[in-house]
């Protein structure tokens, strides 16, 4: 292949004036401004790109679009490199590195011998194959190095990218002939219109005939932009819609690169929908058609047209298509030689430009030349003897394939056409239609006018045809390879993922008839091109070699997206710490200037301890846990949840939401209770305080908060609408700073808190609203530890200044900071239930002894019926129970298996909290434990990561069984 | 990506809402049967075609309302409030 740079004023896409060279593989490319990355390595006679994914042969570029199978390149260095990407979609820009992907061993080192061992030991299902006999192992490391293409980034991708959402009346989808004037008529009905373009440029099919002053095609494409613009439509152009959604959804991806982000993604909602997005061309299938120089026809019309680059210097057109004949026009008056076309059918519908010699009935049945080729062998598909024509390039035009992918992934269903060879839409979608040549309409005024009638609301069936007669069957005969007199060479259908018609054939001897089986089994359009331009002669093969039209064999399933996409694009931004920001306790920054060591927790940063010199997070959770034990210690709560009820009906609401009953409760009042799911399973826990008549005040576990609030929300509207009753999350508007130890009170009392509020005047479980410093405070006598607590619930602006002051008057007694590792220690240590830790999906309340006085109340609350499902009255069930270290020196791990066999064996109950406990001198655990109430004092053996243990089965609370220091 | 209609907020895109399954299942009481439980709790038609279903509006108004929706084509066919029955005749 020898491609070079046409004369001024060839090329409508670039400008001259406007210099630019990039590096390519080490070699110096120049182009211009408008150039793609392909269109100027063509233009500099670079042909051979790259090699192939499984045999390695060398590949070059092969369409001028997004369709591209082979020209893959890797874009940038470093953390800027965008893998595999297609040549032929990259604007090619100053100073930018170009590297081959997939290069192995070398791009230059030909290695067609090994090759042809490697193409008979790797057929169609090579992979299923190898993974089953003999052994994967033994391929893995040679597969791994030769498969593949790009080489990823090497770090986090620096580019920006941002999304933007917009609502249109109508979005019509590419910008060729037929979709500008859709989008021209329903502008000028009065519709509001987007009209997106992939290219850079408007024009599509129409743009690339203009070389061809008989097609009249530049005056067409002016008038049509002229009008558009005119009729308000706005362009985005650079712009490729990957997917289409539910009820009229696209999102589209738009390459920007001006500075600010270098990839858009557009989520566009519309009422209407009109589909423009052309087609793509079929290529002929013969031997060797996979070298560098064997390129789509329309791709050597459009590189001439749009870029003034000639493909080659010798051109032979292979085709079984009429548009082959207006290629070889285009190429005549660009001054590119035709050497000749060659044409598998017997009649042509069009004349050949003057001079180019036509073999009808005739096919290519050899491509000489490895990386760029030097001859082609032409033969009657009859027969006789076989010819050699000189060419460094040729034009393959097989027919045309409507773009269905849009319209089949909004649920569009296809019809083959027989007199082209092509599927086109079936019926419009509701929403949703097609016109141009991505609904089977190629003859222009007649697509003109349907498109018209379209973008005006008054649709019609489209007119599909236009090609004349395109044959299905686009290889050649038996009796044209035979004139060889040697075996051909392979006859590539998927050129990226290296399928061959003769892999059809396997697929199809080893009866794999359904569509989507070959594709996997082949690997057939499963590269990132889709199969774009080799499904249909996939298809039309495995027709032909079962029988069958390709009507009955069907097309695979299009998915998106319609090209690769960054994934940075979709995320838009939301990456690293945006991808889930952490929520921020009002009191931050007092925890850090105490050293808090933060860690998240159900999605909020808190201090999981606060360690002292190079103190571990574990010694230093003990630490402060015994020191809430001996002294008093200092806690922020504020992810606590938080939900207000009030209403007439708050009471009885509550009775109904929860296993206890909260109706009894008096004001002032409060009391622990325990949520299930309606199939009895435990939900969330926490306290419930009336604070008058009509209103409470309910505590969730910081996590769950969300969750509560949504369910109260739905009982609430659609099973007790008839409950007058206000639900209200308040979890951020408080802050909660909860003192505890046995000199809370006495720090409370030194910190100006009213006497009132001491322990004799304000009883465990009671809940106030006091005014202190002139804030209006709620506050709790409870205790996650077992201490004397108090729990200081306050608008969540002054928490900092609370926990200040705090920190000042508790010098005097040693008062200290802990954090949640600690509460942990201390809650343990009690024996105190934690959610999702000690219990699962599967946790019903009498597990965790939490039963009593259900059968005594009144409400059928939320689960309860499910309590007396069989499974949950199980005698076997697991229970929660104490363990101690048969030793009380060993710690048992969480997680550990409570066994009654050597594993692997079903197991009797596994450890689901682990705590040394300072004040009681030993290790303490939680577990659960079949039929675990009745095994107190039991010796069992626990069996974790190839040891085992042995504990003691115990009743909990480990500390204070009888709540005595609740009172300080 | 569907666009639901809240009756209270108007036309917006689905992940503002929150699927709740399908609508007007009725609670048994307590004193069913195991198997009239079980039906409640674990079974459900999974209709191809109509299906009356309810949603919340989330991240919105934050109310449960009803819908007809064809689970083929996510036509929706009816919005309905919360507690009243379905409309007859629904033509999506
Ligand atoms: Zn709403």
């Amino acid at each position: 292949m020898s491609g070079y740079r046409l004369a001024a004023p060839h090329g409508a896409w670039i400008d001259r004036s406007r210099a630019l060279r990039f590096d390519f593989n080490g070699v110096d490319v120049k182009g211009f401004a408008g150039d793609t990355v392909a269109s100027a390595l063509l233009g500099q006679g670079i042909g051979h790109i790259g090699r192939s994914f499984k045999l390695h042969r060398p590949r070059g570029i092969f369409s001028c679009g997004l369709e591209e199978p082979t020209g893959l390149v890797d874009i940038g260095v470093g953390r800027y490199r965008t893998p595999n990407t297609r040549a032929t979609d990259i604007a090619a820009a100053d100073g930018m590195t170009a590297k081959t992907g997939n290069a192995w061993p070398s791009l230059g080192l030909d290695l067609a011998a090994i090759n042809n061992k490697f193409a008979a030991l790797m057929p169609a299902g090579f992979y299923y194959k190898t993974f089953m006999w003999p052994d994967w192992h033994l391929f893995e490391p040679a597969i791994r190095r030769m498969a593949g293409l790009g080489v990823a980034a090497d770090g986090p991708d620096p580019d920006r990218y941002d999304e933007v959402s917009q609502q249109v009346e109508v979005l019509v989808i590419g910008a060729g002939a037929a979709g500008m004037q859709a989008a021209l008529s329903a502008a000028q009905s009065g519709r509001q219109v987007l009209l997106l373009d992939s290219g850079p440029r408007p024009g599509g099919w129409l743009a690339s005939q203009s070389l061809r002053s008989e097609a009249n095609s530049q005056q067409r494409l002016d008038e049509l932009t002229r009008l558009v613009a005119a009729a308000g439509v706005s362009l985005r152009v650079n712009c490729t819609v990957l997917g289409l959604y539910d009820h009229q959804l696209a999102v589209a991806l738009e390459t920007v690169n001006d500075g600010t982000v270098r990839e858009r993604l557009w989520k566009i909602r519309a009422e209407r929908i009109i589909l423009a997005t052309g087609a793509i061309e079929r290529p002929m299938l013969f031997p060797d058609n996979d070298r560098p120089g064997v390129m789509l026809a329309s791709a050597v019309e459009r590189y001439a047209t749009h870029f003034g680059v000639a493909c080659g210097k010798r051109i032979v057109i292979s085709t079984a298509c009429d548009s082959g004949y207006d290629v070889a026009a285009s190429l005549n008056a660009a001054g590119i030689e035709v050497a000749a076309i060659v044409d598998s059918r017997e009649t042509n519908g069009r004349a050949a430009p003057m001079g180019v010699k036509v073999f009808l009935d005739s096919s290519i049945v050899a491509v000489s030349g490895s990386r760029a080729i030097n001859s082609v062998t032409v033969a009657a598909n009859r027969g006789g003897d076989a010819q050699a024509i000189a060419a460094d390039c040729v034009a393959s035009a097989g027919g045309w394939t409507p773009a269905v992918n849009l319209h089949s992934m909004a649920g569009g269903k296809l019809r083959w056409n027989d007199v082209a060879s092509m599927f086109v839409p079936d019926l419009p979608l509701k929403g949703i239609e097609s016109v141009g040549a991505c609904a089977g309409a190629f003859e222009l005024e007649l697509a003109l006018e349907h498109a018209d009638a379209t973008g005006r609301g008054n649709a019609t069936p489209a007119p599909v045809g236009g090609l004349g007669i395109v044959p299905a069957r686009n290889t050649p005969t038996l009796a044209a390879l035979s004139t060889l007199g040697r075996r051909p060479g392979k006859i590539f259908v998927d050129l990226q993922n290296d399928v061959s018609a003769d892999d059809v054939e396997l697929a199809a001897r080893e009866n794999y008839r359904s569509v989507e089986h070959l594709k996997r089994y082949t690997t057939m359009g499963m590269a990132t091109d889709q199969g774009k331009t080799s499904n249909i002669n996939a298809l039309v093969l495995m027709g032909e070699l079962t029988e069958r039209k390709p009507a009955e064999v069907g097309t695979t399933k299009f998915r998106p997206p319609v090209k690769p996409v960054t994934l940075n694009a979709l995320a838009a931004g939301r990456t690293g710490e945006r991808y889930r920001p952490l929520k921020r306790m009002p009191g931050h920054a007092w925890h850090e200037t105490h050293g808090g060591l933060f860690e998240e927790f159900g999605g909020w940063l808190r201090p999981a301890a606060y360690c002292q010199n190079s103190e571990e997070v574990i010694p230093a959770a003990e630490r402060e846990a015994l020191h809430v034990r001996t002294h008093v210690g200092i806690f922020e709560g504020s992810p606590l949840g938080k939900i207000e009820i009030y209403g007439p009906d708050a009471a009885a609401f509550l009775d109904l939401m929860y296993v206890g009953t909260m109706s009894t409760l008096a004001i002032g009042q409060a009391r622990y209770g325990l949520l299930l799911r309606e199939d009895g399973v435990i939900f969330d826990d926490g306290i419930v305080a009336r604070l008058g008549e009509q209103h409470f005040w309910i505590n969730t576990t910081s996590g769950g908060v969300d969750r509560v609030a949504l369910a109260f929300e739905e009982w609430q509207q659609c099973e007790y609408a008839n409950h007058r009753v206000l639900i209200t999350p308040v979890t951020s508007s408080w802050g909660n700073v909860t003192v505890s130890g046995p000199k809370a009170w006495k720090l409370l009392a030194a910190a100006g808190f009213d006497e009132s509020l001491a322990p004799p005047n304000m009883k465990h479980m009671t809940m106030r609203e006091v005014a202190y410093g002139g804030v209006k405070i709620r506050l709790m006598r409870a205790s996650f530890s077992g201490e004397l607590g108090y729990e200081i619930n306050l608008p969540a602006l002054h928490t900092q200044s609370l926990l200040q002051r705090l920190s000042e008057v508790g010098r005097e007694f040693d008062a200290k900071p802990y954090g949640i590792e600690a509460l942990m220690v201390l809650r343990t240590e009690k024996g105190f239930l934690h959610l999702g830790a000690d219990t699962d999906g599967t946790t019903l309340p009498g597990d965790v002894g939490m039963d009593r006085g259900i059968a005594k109340k009144a409400a059928n609350f939320v689960g309860r019926r499910s309590l007396l499902r069989p499974v949950a009255l199980d005698a076997d069930r697991m229970q929660l129970v104490g363990l101690l270290p048969a030793d009380r020196t060993s710690r048992l791990p969480t997680g550990a298996h409570i066994v009654t066999k050597n594993p692997p064996a079903p197991i009797d109950g596994f450890v689901t909290s682990s705590a040394y406990s300072g004040v009681l001198g030993m290790p303490v655990a939680l577990a659960m434990l079949k039929r675990g109430f009745a095994r107190i004092g039991e010796t069992v053996t626990l069996y974790h990561l190839g040891r085992t243990l042995r504990a003691e089965v115990v009743k909990t609370p480990f500390f204070d069984p009888k709540g005595e220091r609740l009172e300080g | 990506m569907m666009q639901l209609q809240c009756p209270w907020c108007g036309r917006r895109p689905e992940n503002e809402f929150h699927c709740g399954g399908t609508t007007a299942i009725v609670r048994p009481p307590i004193d069913c049967s195991d198997e009239v439980w079980g039906n409640y709790l674990f079974f459900r038609k999974n209709p191809k075609g109509l299906h009356a279903e309810r949603w919340r509006h989330t991240f919105g108004c934050g109310q449960w309302f009803n819908i007809v929706r064809d689970t083929v084509t996510h036509e929706v066919g009816a919005v309905y409030g919360i507690t009243e029955a379905q409309p007859r005749a629904v033509d999506p």
